[in-house]
């Protein structure tokens, strides 16, 4: 660990304007390199001097990764370096993913928002605190977990998916985007690759080092919202401590088709329990083809918690998660 | 009282409102000057360790690097190599190489930039010695328990010894109850305890918490200092000038006059910069290894969660014996208080003292221990012992009314200070209270009887909760000095020694001036923070001392003013002097008002005569920090500068009333204030817009404290989780009640001239304890011992499954 805090280390700093530009850098300094977007996650990494990247480039000037437009196939597509607000806010967004820009809403502050990008709050770390303090975790390339032990202080840590890191995906707008069946574009130096948004962020099995498929090279320049949840019923809440400036205890992404009394289809997504965010798949299981009635919601809440294994200090998100799922069916508006 | 007045209690556009609203106002970061070095700190990473070696080779090889100070540079030798002393504050050392908490100085680098400065601070080689560390007082209490310190783990005055309690002690704790008779270091009683308990009707026990927060002043506490031709001038965020001045003056061991203290500004401090901490010196101490270089150190964020002071927690156990009538027969309170590695605080016994005034009990007992630990050092914070006491006793008046049948207001109102009530061990007494009068106005305000039938109500997954608190504190010191001249263009300066902390009272307490003087507030200038403008001997600006304070010298300092103007009329004019008035800018006859001068005339007139008159001669009474600020401005004018010698039998307190209404979520843990209202027992209203941000401000604050903030530690390691300010979770704009409204009584307090008392500390109290009270009453009259009331805590509750938690487990 570094001796000191809150005071960035030097870097060298690449401004390209041009992605080909930002790609040919990134495969010439490789692992060396860290990718700015935002900058909202990015910064207390480099002042805690937790991370001490050799060269940091700058995505800023790539206006060709910021907008919202129409997809190809009748959805959306939104470049990676759109802020948050704008996601939050646009007209179209608004009106045929309303899910998207309810959970951008509710990401931290209005400041936060006008910063952050849609990118970096998808692409973020995770916010465990002893991770981020720069303690030598798995997930920091040591070998033990200090949130998982009989004393640790893990109320905000995952009850989910643990593979030796008990650490959750902090992001707001990614269980939106896993429930609108959402596309990222991922691009290198070589290729693009178009990866599910539900395979696009990972578990501690998969890698413990990374919460998504992103290598180093790689950037994630847009997300492809499919037309297919267009419109559709909607439910959207995160619970935090504070209601700004915070990261989700729990939050819950649902998308209800709704046709003839039934349950057509259906995703439940939950954040801030599991290193990703967590399609609750037997929940979906359990409602999909059944009346939205008291009998299903109950059926939902009996299973959302299931496999869950909780820490010391988070029981409660057992309570949370059979609550949130509940809700976000009963509650679901068109 | 206000419509007699023609200054006090008017709204008028703050003197300072500009230069903070255009970002003219200059801050300690904010300046610059000539040559200037900055440092950056070496701080503990461990908390509790022992410093073997710091190499230094690599960081002062680098380029730009111009030095490093350590702990074993502060030691005062005398010429024959004899260890004199240490440069060292309250008994805290400014660097050391014994660390007792995380982030603890220990070394400073100084260099041309900052970078250079961080980097070479990263190069620093330092071999610790780590030593075994205490996080929970009970954890310390307990047989075999590790001592924070080699010394002990119990404070005895500013002393620490070992003591422990027995197994079966501990055992009761661990089933969730308290031992009947551990060992205490300071108790009191009074009445007889047994009689009252066994005549109550209900008893009420209970195991009692409050968490140990950080203050977090939104600017850190950062300083630049500089020496030059003998003088020592140092740029600081302070709360108070003049007690600033004196105690880095003693730390530094140099003369007041050759210190010069500048803070204009100061973003918040929450008690925590009354006299500053032991860093403040850093730069000073650089800057004379440096031949009298600039030096700044520019605190961050980490730096001033681990060395800028909290509020020590408090675990105990509190049993409660309560009439039919509701009132209250008995208190019997046992608190353990963790202060810290570094000085005993007296929070705990102040909790007594406010409970057994704000509750007037038959019978009380109190029995306190204060135990050293290993996390950062404590000192006051807005309301110390107060604010708990409120948060910890106000709930449980909830659940007594519930129990008893009665109104919660009615419980609140019979049990309530009246008049000169006394309080404490030693029958004290306050100079009054119209505490029954605030519970009246509140009540009709909140339009109450309405309100509490929505108590319960659910509203889907939401569930409504009315709730109620009162909260006292002390209200103002006495016997200060004031200091002011009347210039030739008419204008009246009043001096303060006091800081600009924010509320305001800086500017305010000039009032009491402009009003003796009938001068227009337009034509009165306010000086303050800069001791070389000259600034007289002040309260501290905390602990609600200062608006009672220096009301009261500035009016001294305005009445001899007067009188000087008087006689210089009747000297010049003709007549008596007390035949001579003073009013809109004029000294005047009263039997001919054609007969007089202005003030500015009679200001020349001053300086001609010299003398008393325009401070060549000074009061014998008044602080040599008062004469040293007078002496600057001899000849200026016609000069006022008096000490308050008006006296006062009994202490002064102010009282608020908190009601809050809340919704809380059953599904979700949620709470969501709806309203808030605070009304005052506060005296005259000096500035009703500074009175509002006071109450509501204040208000907000509790909240903040009981909802939100709290230390976690990791407890096999003895590290902080908090020391961001989005970790450690202070109140934001929409966690604020929607509709927030507060009254004031504007009852002069009678043992005062102008009847204003302070208000800041009695202000969290009514936010806090209000909402804990709601929260119980929407939980059906359960009261959550755990602070603060995260979404886990009260789902928690709801469900009745553990939090994790042992029994009044703290830092966690």
């Amino acid at each position: 660990m570094s001796n000191i805090r809150d005071m960035m280390r030097s870097f060298e700093l690449f401004q390209p304007t041009e992605l080909e530009g930002a790609l040919t850098l990134l495969r010439e300094y490789g692992s060396d390199a860290w990718v700015l977007s935002g900058g909202m996650d990015t910064f207390d990494w480099l002042k805690d001097r937790a991370k001490q990247p050799r060269v940091v480039v700058d995505l800023g000037g790539l206006e060709e990764l910021r907008g919202i437009s129409e997809g190809d196939d009748g959805g959306l597509l939104i470049g990676a370096r759109t802020t948050i607000t704008e996601v939050a806010t646009h007209p179209e967004v608004i009106r045929r993913y309303r899910l998207l820009a309810e959970a951008a809403d509710m990401v931290a502050t209005p400041q936060i928002r006008n910063q952050g990008t849609l990118g970096g709050n998808l692409a973020q770390d995770t916010r465990c605190w002893y991770y981020r303090s720069g303690w030598p975790c798995y997930r920091a390339g040591g070998n033990t977990c200090y949130a998982n032990t009989p004393t640790s202080i893990n109320r905000e840590h995952g009850i989910f998916e643990a593979d030796r890191c008990v650490a959750v995906s902090p992001s707001d707008t990614a269980p939106a985007l896993v429930a609108l069946d959402a596309r990222m574009v991922v691009s290198s130096h070589r290729s693009e690759r178009i990866v599910d948004a539900a395979d696009f962020f990972i578990t501690p099995g998969t890698d413990i080092t990374r919460m998504t498929v992103l290598h180093p090279g790689e950037i994630l320049v847009a997300v492809q919202i499919p037309e297919r949840w267009a419109g559709k019923t909607f439910y959207f809440e995160k619970v935090a401590d504070r209601q700004a400036w915070d990261f989700a205890l729990a939050s819950v992404a649902s998308a209800l088709e709704l046709s003839g009394g039934l349950i057509q289809d259906a995703r439940i997504v939950m954040g801030g329990v599991s290193p990703r965010p967590l399609r609750m798949r037997r929940v979906e299981e359990t409602i999909v083809g059944r009346a939205l009635d008291d009998e299903t919601i109950e059926a939902a809440g009996a299973v959302a918690a299931d496999g869950a294994r909780p820490l010391r200090f988070n029981q409660y998100k057992l309570s949370l998660t059979r609550n949130l799922v509940k809700r976000a069916i009963r509650e679901a508006t068109a | 009282m206000s419509e007699n007045h023609k200054v006090i209690g008017k709204d008028f556009p703050l003197k300072d409102l500009e230069a903070k609203v255009t970002g003219r106002a200059r801050f300690t970061e904010d300046f610059r000057v000539e040559g200037m070095a900055f440092a950056k700190l070496l701080l503990s990473p461990m908390p509790r360790a022992r410093v073997r070696q710091i190499d230094a080779t690599a960081a002062l090889a680098m380029e730009g690097v111009l030095g490093i100070l350590t702990a074993d540079e502060l030691d005062i030798v005398s010429t024959d190599g004899v260890r004199q002393g240490v440069i060292e504050s309250a008994g805290e050392r400014v660097l050391t190489n014994e660390p007792f908490y995380q982030g603890q100085p220990v070394a400073a680098i100084a260099a041309v930039d900052e970078d250079a400065a961080a980097e070479a601070i990263d190069r620093l080689r330092v071999d610790y010695e780590i030593l075994p560390f205490v996080l929970d007082p009970l954890e310390s209490l307990r047989p075999g328990g590790r001592n924070a310190r080699d010394e002990g783990n119990v404070y005895d005055g500013q002393s620490l010894r070992d003591l422990k309690w027995t197994p079966a002690d501990m055992e009761a704790i661990d089933r969730g109850g308290w031992p009947l008779d551990p060992e205490y270091t300071s108790s009191w009683e009074k009445g007889d305890l047994a009689a009252a308990f066994a005549a109550a009707d209900l008893i009420i026990e209970e195991p009692i918490y409050h968490q140990s927060v950080t203050h977090h002043p939104l600017e850190p506490r950062s300083a630049l200092a500089y020496w030059q031709n003998g003088k020592l001038y140092l740029h600081c965020s302070t709360q108070s000038i003049a007690q600033m001045k004196r105690r880095k003056a003693a730390d530094m061991q140099i003369e007041e006059e050759d210190f010069v203290l500048i803070s204009q500004y100061c973003g918040g401090g929450f008690g925590s910069k009354n006299e500053g901490v032991p860093t403040d010196l850093i730069p000073a101490l650089l800057s004379r290894k440096l031949g009298g270089r600039p030096v700044m150190l520019r605190v961050t964020r980490d730096e001033e969660s681990a060395f800028g002071r909290a509020r020590p927690g408090l675990q105990g156990f509190v049993r409660l014996g309560f009439r039919s009538n509701g009132r209250i027969a008995g208190i019997d309170l046992s608190l353990v208080l963790d202060s810290g590695p570094i000085r005993s605080q007296g929070d705990h016994s102040s909790f007594a003292n406010y409970a057994s005034l704000q509750y007037q009990p038959e019978a009380m007992r109190f029995r306190g221990i204060t135990v050293a630990t290993n996390t950062p050092p404590r000192g006051a914070q807005q309301a110390p012992g107060g604010f708990p006491m409120v948060t910890m006793m106000e709930p449980l008046m909830g659940r007594a009314a519930r129990e008893l049948g009665l109104d919660r207001l009615e419980l609140m109102r019979i049990n309530a200070p009246r008049g000169a009530a006394s309080y404490g061990p030693q029958e004290a007494y306050i100079t009054g209270s119209f505490a029954p009068e605030a519970i009246d106005r509140a009540r009709e305000l909140f339009r109450w009887e309405e309100k509490k039938q929505l108590s319960g109500q659910t509203n889907g997954s939401k569930v409504t909760g009315i709730g109620a608190a009162l909260t006292t504190y002390g209200a103002g010191d006495i016997e200060f000095d004031g200091l002011l001249v009347i210039r030739p263009d008419g204008r009246l300066t009043v001096h303060q020694g006091i800081g600009n902390l924010g509320c305001h009272s800086v500017i305010d307490t000039a009032r009491a001036a402009a009003e003796v003087l009938s001068q227009p507030w337009e034509e009165v200038d306010v000086v303050w923070g800069d001791t070389s403008r000259g600034a007289p001997w002040s309260s501290r600006q905390g602990g609600t001392r200062t608006t009672h304070a220096h009301t009261r010298a500035n009016h001294a300092a305005a009445m001899d003013a007067r009188r000087k103007l008087q006689e210089i009329a009747a000297r010049d004019l003709g007549g008596s002097a007390d035949s001579y008035e003073v009013d809109a800018g004029r000294v005047y006859r009263l039997d001919s008002p054609g007969t007089g001068m202005t003030l500015g005339r009679a200001a020349e007139r001053a300086i001609e005569l010299g003398g008393r008159y325009d401070g060549h001669e000074l009061p014998e009474d008044i602080d040599a920090m008062t004469v040293a600020g007078a002496r600057l401005l001899v000849g200026q004018g016609l000069m006022g500068v008096a000490k308050d010698n008006y006296g006062r039998d009994g202490s002064t307190y102010s009282f608020v009333v908190g009601l809050c209404h809340l919704e809380l979520d059953r599904e979700t843990g949620v709470i969501e204030v709806k309203e808030y209202l605070a009304v005052a027992d506060c005296g005259t209203i000096m500035n009703p817009r500074g009175l509002q941000g006071q109450l509501l401000g204040g208000g907000t604050r509790g909240m903040s404290v009981v909802r939100f903030e709290k230390w976690a530690y990791d407890p096999q390691w003895g590290i902080n989780a908090n020391h961001r300010l989005y970790t450690a979770k202070p109140v934001t704009i929409l966690d604020v009640p929607t509709t927030m409204d507060w009254a004031a009584l504007d009852i002069p307090d009678p043992q005062t001239p102008v009847g204003a008392k302070g208000v800041a500390e009695s202000t969290i109290g009514g936010g806090g304890g209000a909402l804990i009270d709601a929260v119980a009453d929407a939980l059906g009259g359960r009261v959550p011992q755990r602070r603060p009331l995260t979404p886990d805590i009260i789902l928690s509750m709801l469900e009745g499954f553990g939090t994790g938690h042992r029994p009044l487990q703290t830092h966690a």
